[in-house]
């Protein structure tokens, strides 16, 4: 008899170096990946114990959080904290011998965009990073999620973390997407159908023709927002469009070790009898554009919907909470969002600022302008995608229609770097977090696609972006 | 490190539902290098008013809490970011204690690697709790992690899950570099049968 195990149980498997009675597993770490905010006080842990990184090949590290998008002559001067805080960051990589891609190099850009983009997340591995946005990653058929400090500590010092096994839950995506509606369109639609505690204690794996449909840009962003439903990781079996990605890239295999690389990914699959702890399906034949309306991902709606009433929600919980959102964004109950202004656009984040995300911005806003009164920036996820970008003239198009054309970072998503809102104000963005203050103290965040941020950056308030098309 | 961990405090009634890293500790204060001071971005935003004036309406800033050490969260508490500055803000300000019906997976994992004990209790025991501090706001809880037993003031007590290899550790001591180091044998074979290596 075969034991009929899912994509996660393999990688799982394949990783425990040891497992204890009564004791969380040991589970290595294939690839670490390092920013300047979660990690110095994990250096300084290491430091205070006499160690060394045990692995700094298997370890990689970049400058994205705290970082500037305009460019600064001195940075010491701009943000003395940042400067302070990746100074640090430059000074461990150099004495541990990790790998840095620092502010401004060509190979510099937010972690989750230019791990997968440089080859370095390939199927199978297990990937960690002090960022609970790491469940992009798996995207790739890893098993990749965000760690705490003190274990970013633990990975430096052993390569290995202590882990206690997830429960598996299938989030089944099915339909042909409609026109305009897109992969991040689905993340919303999924997190408003489980909410944002839905996948608590899981590790979601992403099935269904939709899924094998999107490429691995889309794959990337709905991955990326797992955690918005508390998921600890979202995985996606590889194929022939992971494959095709992954070829040729700096850090994928060359020659024969592809081709030894490509044979084990095979087996990277959930068997066919292989049981979930969990599953949902969500049929997009129908799905709208969405939007959210409230402080939480998972307050989302259709973009032609209607804004909950507090008053008819049964549930106190829900509707005291529905209530104090409405409060702090502003909104009446019932209302529709498609008249609602719009003061700042992002076009941007590890979840939407890939090439192909500003490609979809670039075609809304081509021939046209933003509307009077609107800041919109454009934050590319990495220099390698503000090159490409600028080779393509999506810079010219986004300027010529009045936009800023940014320098990459995680901007105005964590408004760490002086990209921020002010109070009132309302965004429509394409990060991942519409918390209070989010994108700033009194800020209010739409979160949308691309596509729905571009054509409302176009019309000055929520736009369907369909009757643009 | 003592051998016994238990608490005797009132308790912070925060009773709102999926309270996200961000509100724990705004993203401006992780500029930080360190871990001191971290308690000054607790709950920043709701704790301080526009002009940085104390929220007087904010429950941590009412007198009678400035030493409780045990907050009572809604569902889903510390959902986000993974961001351990939440937990060392928490106990950075004096709380050693939070009690919800669920936790955000990255943040429990935070808490208790900094001695932050999150209980999760049954939703009726949770709307227990609440109606006692409506009735006798002073009332004081005690919690004990050896026996993982909570009292109430009336005497009665509940029991909570926790993680046995956490406790085990918050109660003896044991540091989990350490204890992760204890498997070099089987790290090193794991890492020679692999022959991994990705960046050079």
């Amino acid at each position: 008899m075969t034991t009929q195990q899912t994509l996660f149980d393999k990688i799982w498997n394949s990783h425990v170096v040891a497992a204890e009675p009564d004791a969380p597993a040991v589970l290595y770490i294939d690839l670490h990946l390092v920013h300047e905010v979660t990690s110095p006080q994990a250096f300084a842990g290491l430091r205070e114990r006499g160690l060394l990184v045990r692995r700094p090949d298997l370890s990689l590290a970049t400058m994205d959080h705290s970082t500037p998008t305009v460019y600064q002559s001195d940075l010491s001067v701009f943000d003395p904290q940042a400067y302070a805080q990746l100074k640090q960051l430059a000074d461990n990589c150099q004495e541990y011998g990790i790998r840095l891609y620092e502010l401004g190099s060509e190979r510099n850009g937010i972690v989750h965009v230019i791990a997968p983009e440089l080859g370095a997340v390939q199927p199978g591995m297990t990937v960690v990073c002090g960022d609970s946005h790491t469940s992009t990653h798996g995207a790739f058929g890893a098993l990749a999620f965000g760690i705490g400090t003190s274990e970013v500590e633990h990975v430096l010092g052993t390569q290995c973390l202590l882990q206690y096994k997830p429960k598996t839950y299938e989030v089944r995506i099915e339909g042909l997407l409609p026109v305009g509606v897109t992969a991040k369109d689905i993340i919303l639609a999924l997190l408003t159908k489980i909410g944002i505690g839905g996948g608590t204690g899981h590790v979601f794996e992403y099935t269904g023709s939709t899924i094998r449909g999107l490429s691995m840009e889309e794959r990337m962003t709905i991955c990326n927002m797992s955690i918005e439903a508390g998921a600890r990781a979202g995985m996606i079996a590889p194929d022939a469009t992971t494959l095709e990605y992954l070829e040729g890239r700096e850090f994928s295999p060359k020659g024969e070790a592809w081709e030894a690389a490509v044979e084990n990914w095979k087996a990277l699959h959930s068997d066919p009898d292989a049981e979930y702890d969990s599953s949902v399906t969500l049929d997009v034949g129908e799905l709208e554009p969405m939007v959210t309306y409230g402080t939480n991902p998972g307050m989302g709606m259709k973009i032609s919907g209607r804004v909950p009433d507090p008053d008819q929600i049964s549930n106190i919980d829900q509707r005291q909470a529905a209530a104090k959102a409405l409060t702090y964004m502003g909104l009446k109950p019932g209302a529709s969002l498609l008249e609602q202004h719009v003061d700042v656009v992002f076009i941007g984040s590890c979840t939407n600022g890939r090439i192909s995300d500003l490609r979809k911005a670039a075609s809304v806003l081509d021939g046209r302008k933003v509307a009077e009164g609107v800041r919109m920036l454009v934050v590319p996820g990495s220099q390698q995608i503000k090159r490409q970008a600028e080779a393509e003239g999506l810079d010219a198009k986004f300027k010529a229609a009045g936009a800023e054309w940014r320098e990459p970072g995680c901007s105005m998503c964590i408004a760490m770097n002086g990209d921020q809102l002010e109070p009132g104000q309302c965004a429509v963005s394409t990060s991942n977090r519409n918390f209070e203050g989010r994108q700033g103290k009194g800020g209010r965040t739409f979160l949308a696609s691309p596509l729905t941020a571009a054509a409302s950056a176009v019309k000055g308030k929520i736009t369907d972006v369909r009757t643009l098309i | 490190m003592t051998d016994t961990v238990q608490y005797t405090s009132k308790v912070i009634p925060l009773l709102q539902n999926n309270i996200d890293t961000d509100q724990i500790i705004p993203a401006r204060f992780l500029k930080a290098t360190g871990k001191d001071n971290m308690a000054d971005g607790l709950f920043f935003d709701w704790r301080y008013l526009s002009d940085d004036q104390p929220n007087p309406n904010f429950v941590l800033n009412q007198a009678q809490h400035k030493d409780s050490k045990i907050l009572l969260a809604g569902d889903n508490f510390g959902c986000g970011s993974s961001r351990e500055h939440a937990p060392w803000a928490l106990v950075g300000w004096g709380i050693r204690v939070v009690i919800s019906t669920s936790f955000a997976d990255i943040f429990c994992n935070n808490a208790l690697k900094n001695g932050l004990i999150p209980i999760v209790v049954e939703p009726d025991m949770h709307q227990k709790i609440v109606e006692m501090i409506e009735e006798v706001p002073d009332g004081e809880l005690h919690v004990d992690l050896d026996t993982q037993r909570v009292f109430l003031p009336d005497g009665s007590f509940f029991e909570f899950p926790i993680d046995p290899f956490a406790k085990t550790c918050l109660i003896n001591g044991v540091d989990q570099m350490g204890y992760i180091q204890s498997f070099e044998d089987k790290i090193s074979a794991f890492e020679t049968q692999r022959g991994i290596t990705i960046i050079n």
